[in-house]
């Protein structure tokens, strides 16, 4: 004791290009700029993939081959795996040879990367489906631990979650929820009584300290710990033996080669970590479906409200925090009754398309008042450009449902604002 | 401490920001205990408590005394049509430079505080004199007045000089900033930006105008500023062009005066949105609030903006701004729409956002006013200090 569970995101947006208002009812190709802004999808895959996911992936296979106790899990978004397909088979293969070692556990998700949970059960449901079908078709697996969206969690999805068979869910470790207790035992999700006796789902809570160490510190110079080796790094995981079972690091992908990079050392540390870790025999690494089968429930915790991995607040407030973000989000989801009525592929998976929670993240002000204007990324030259850019693509979008609904007899229509 | 600054005009006596600016930075220094002797090239009468006022030349304000935007293309225009002498364009200026002498020698400071070309030579003088550290304000170069069209060499050199004589330079934004290495070979090691701030970010509470306009439907387009080449009046018209095609329920006002106001109206009148035009004119005070109240949307489409106070003037009174990229205050101000001032395309595309999609200018709003509590006077007083103590 202590278990590592290490697990990757991996997820790529379709960045809505530059939309001016004079080209709604012209131009219905909403993700394909051309141009060498980082709003040109394709360019950007193929950035990161060379900086970073090639690379580690490269790493990790080696990894997996050499060393038969170290363990991965990824989860990809659909939209992701879906630019894999069009844009770069040679990185699809290269996952593929991962999860083929057999030591890689897949999680679910939804296919667009959506915060569709808080908005549409039925949609929800669709997309979770759709990312199940993908998996399946590409690598063969069936998921059995969900996770949702930017982390994005409380009471009800564990509830959802458990329904549908899943035995565990991913959650953040965040103090509020967890109180004096430790991330680093498996808990149960409260959910009350579960109906035919069903066995209930666990819950793994991220390690947010030691997760956040690597993700986002590692090179940090001003960071006290800096340089953080892999030496340092196995003895704080040995300091909690005793006081923990398993240790969940979870982490966006990106972080090896493209958060963190290269020539800061993040490679060496990934390749050193596993047997610096294994040099005690107490430690070993496990994927989220080990865990959950090797490690009783220590408690239950409750979230009656949303949980995210993302900023100090730990809530939605990056997504919806602001008019414009709440506006662009009603907006959409506005939609739904309209665009299943008309029953047309091309506008049911662009209305999808545009459900992907970074849409809003690139409208998001809240960091303004405190003049960090870096602390995030943003591929537009501002949070009102995206928002404008976006509002007149479903200005375009509600056109073209306008048109198909017009040419189908018997719909009803209302008007939307 | 004590400072010596050595200025043109001040409100309500002042043709534009210059004034303002002064009058706004001189007030936030005096209330952190800075005391300040102030001098104006002539006597404007003008009546403040905050500091002492002292005027170089005791005669009244002449009718005719320079605005710090005259360029000398306009200048000579103007004295061929007999409204301006042939003696006043630098003469004035360096009359300035000798009636300053008297007060120079009585008054004790510990720095010179000069604002623009026009102070310069007056500066100098001053600080000749004292012997003490000598601090250049520039609100504006030559290059920014003309829009780079045929600057006046004497004043070139003039500005040149008090560069090169300072210790060091306040800009009031990164463009001039560059201006100055580039333009005038200034060693940016002697820089520092200091932008402009807003004395008081509540909103004014004042009725606003054309209610009637309003309650009709109709969206106030504002553009607020001198209708010169500097300030892109003819961006703004082709602007108003696309707009007006895209939503017929929009007015466009034109608050101002300046030689390009024929220009304007011509041009309006070719693209055929005459009609959806209001020229205003020359306002000031509250009726200057109570349209920027009015208005839906203001846009500054400036070619050349050293800093560009209406913008924070507009936030001030809950406006939401379109402002061109080649501005200072776009350098510290996130809730606005920012646009090349060239880009016609674009900056209608946002104009119309904002008369659109509601929750744009409400955000742009709220987040407007947040961030003007970090756009005051008293911060960049802290600013200008940090510089005073680098010297003394």
């Amino acid at each position: 004791m202590p278990s590592i569970c290490l697990y990757f995101q991996v997820h790529q947006p379709l960045r809505v290009k530059k939309y001016r208002i004079f080209d709604i009812g012209k131009d219905h190709n909403y993700f394909n700029d051309q141009s060498f802004s980082n709003l040109n999808n394709k360019n950007i895959l193929e950035k990161v993939a060379n900086k970073a996911y090639l690379p580690a992936n490269e790493l990790l296979l080696s990894m997996l081959k050499k060393n038969k106790d170290f363990k991965i899990s990824f989860s990809f978004s659909g939209i992701f795996l879906e630019q894999l397909k069009e844009f770069n088979p040679r990185l699809l293969k290269s996952f593929r040879d991962l999860v083929k070692t057999g030591k890689v556990e897949i999680l679910s998700e939804t296919y667009y990367h959506s915060l569709s949970f808080f908005y549409s059960l039925a949609e929800f449901e669709s997309q979770v489906e759709l990312h199940r079908k993908i998996i399946w078709d590409l690598f063969g697996k069936k998921p059995a631990v969900f996770r949702n969206t930017e982390l994005a969690y409380n009471n009800d999805l564990a509830y959802w979650a458990n329904q549908n068979g899943y035995k565990a869910i991913l959650a953040e470790g965040w103090d509020t929820v967890l109180g004096w207790r430790s991330p680093n035992f498996v808990y149960e999700p409260n959910i009350g009584q579960v109906k035919n006796g069903k066995k209930k789902i666990k819950l793994l809570l991220k390690n947010y300290k030691l997760s956040d160490d690597i993700a986002f510190r590692f090179s940090e110079k001003r960071w006290k710990e800096w340089p953080l080796t892999a030496e340092k790094f196995a003895s704080w995981i040995n300091q909690i033996n005793g006081s923990g079972e398993v240790v969940n690091l979870f982490m966006d992908y990106e972080t090896f080669g493209e958060h963190q990079w290269k020539e800061h050392g993040i490679f060496d540390f990934l390749k050193a970590l596993p047997d610096k870790l294994l040099e005690n025999k107490d430690n070993n690494f496990v994927t989220p479906s080990e865990t959950v089968e090797k490690y009783p429930a220590r408690d239950i915790v409750d979230v009656p409200y949303i949980v995210t991995w993302a900023d100090s607040e730990r809530d939605l407030s990056a997504w919806t925090g602001n008019n414009i973000q709440k506006s662009a989000l009603k907006n959409i989801y506005l939609l739904e009754k309209r665009v299943k009525e008309v029953n047309n592929k091309k506008i049911l998976e662009d209305w999808r398309r545009l459900q992907t929670s970074d849409h809003f993240y690139y409208m998001c002000t809240k960091w303004f008042s405190d003049g960090d204007v870096h602390k995030y990324f943003n591929p537009y030259e501002s949070p009102y450009d995206a928002f404008i850019s976006y509002m007149n693509v479903l200005n375009d979008f509600k056109i073209r449902l306008t048109e198909l609904n017009k040419r189908k007899p018997g719909v009803v229509r209302k008007s939307i604002n | 401490m004590k400072v010596l600054m050595v200025g043109w005009e001040l409100p309500p006596l002042n043709s534009g920001g210059l004034g303002e600016a002064c009058y706004g930075l001189a007030k936030a220094l005096s209330k952190k205990g800075v005391s300040i002797d102030f001098v104006l090239p002539y006597n404007f009468n003008i009546d403040v408590d905050f500091m002492k006022v002292h005027y170089a030349n005791d005669r009244t304000r002449p009718d005719k005394i320079m605005g710090p935007y005259l360029t000398y293309t306009k200048w000579m225009k103007a004295v061929k049509e007999g409204r301006a002498s042939v003696f006043d364009y630098l003469s004035q200026v360096l009359e300035y430079a000798e009636n300053i002498r008297n007060i120079a020698t009585k008054v004790q400071a510990d720095l010179v505080h000069m604002h623009d070309w026009l102070t310069f030579p007056a500066g100098l003088t001053a600080q000749e004199i004292i012997g003490k550290p000598l601090v250049a304000h520039v609100h504006a170069t030559e290059f920014d007045r003309t829009a780079g069209m045929g600057i006046n060499e004497a004043i070139y050199e003039i500005e040149k000089e008090g560069f090169k004589k300072s210790d060091r330079i306040i800009p009031v934004g990164g463009i001039v900033r560059k201006t100055i290495t580039e333009r005038y070979g200034i060693n940016s090691n002697k820089i520092k930006v200091v932008y402009n701030g807003v004395e008081n970010p509540d909103k004014p509470s004042i009725d606003p105008s054309l209610t009637n306009l309003k309650k009709l439907g109709y969206k106030i387009v504002l553009f607020l500023g001198r209708i010169t080449l500097q300030k892109g009046p003819d961006y703004f018209v082709r602007a108003a062009k696309i707009v007006s095609q895209y939503c017929p329920k929009a007015v466009f006002v034109v608050t101002g005066s300046g030689d390009m106001q024929a220009q304007m109206i011509c041009e309006a009148t070719d693209l055929g949105v005459i009609d959806k035009f209001i020229f205003t004119g020359f306002l000031r005070g509250v009726e200057k609030n109570s349209i920027y109240q009015a208005a839906d949307v203001y846009v500054m489409p400036s070619v050349s903006e050293p800093f560009g106070i209406t913008a924070l003037e507009a936030i001030k009174n809950r406006t939401p701004v379109v402002i061109s990229k080649q501005s200072g205050v776009s350098e510290v101000l996130q809730s606005a729409l920012k646009v090349d001032y060239w880009d016609v395309e674009e900056l209608a595309n946002k104009i119309l956002a904002v008369l659109k999609y509601k929750s744009l200018p409400k955000d742009l709003k709220s987040g407007g006013v947040k961030e003007l509590m970090n756009l005051t006077w008293d911060k960049s007083a802290d600013d200008v200090l940090g510089v005073y103590q680098q010297l003394i």
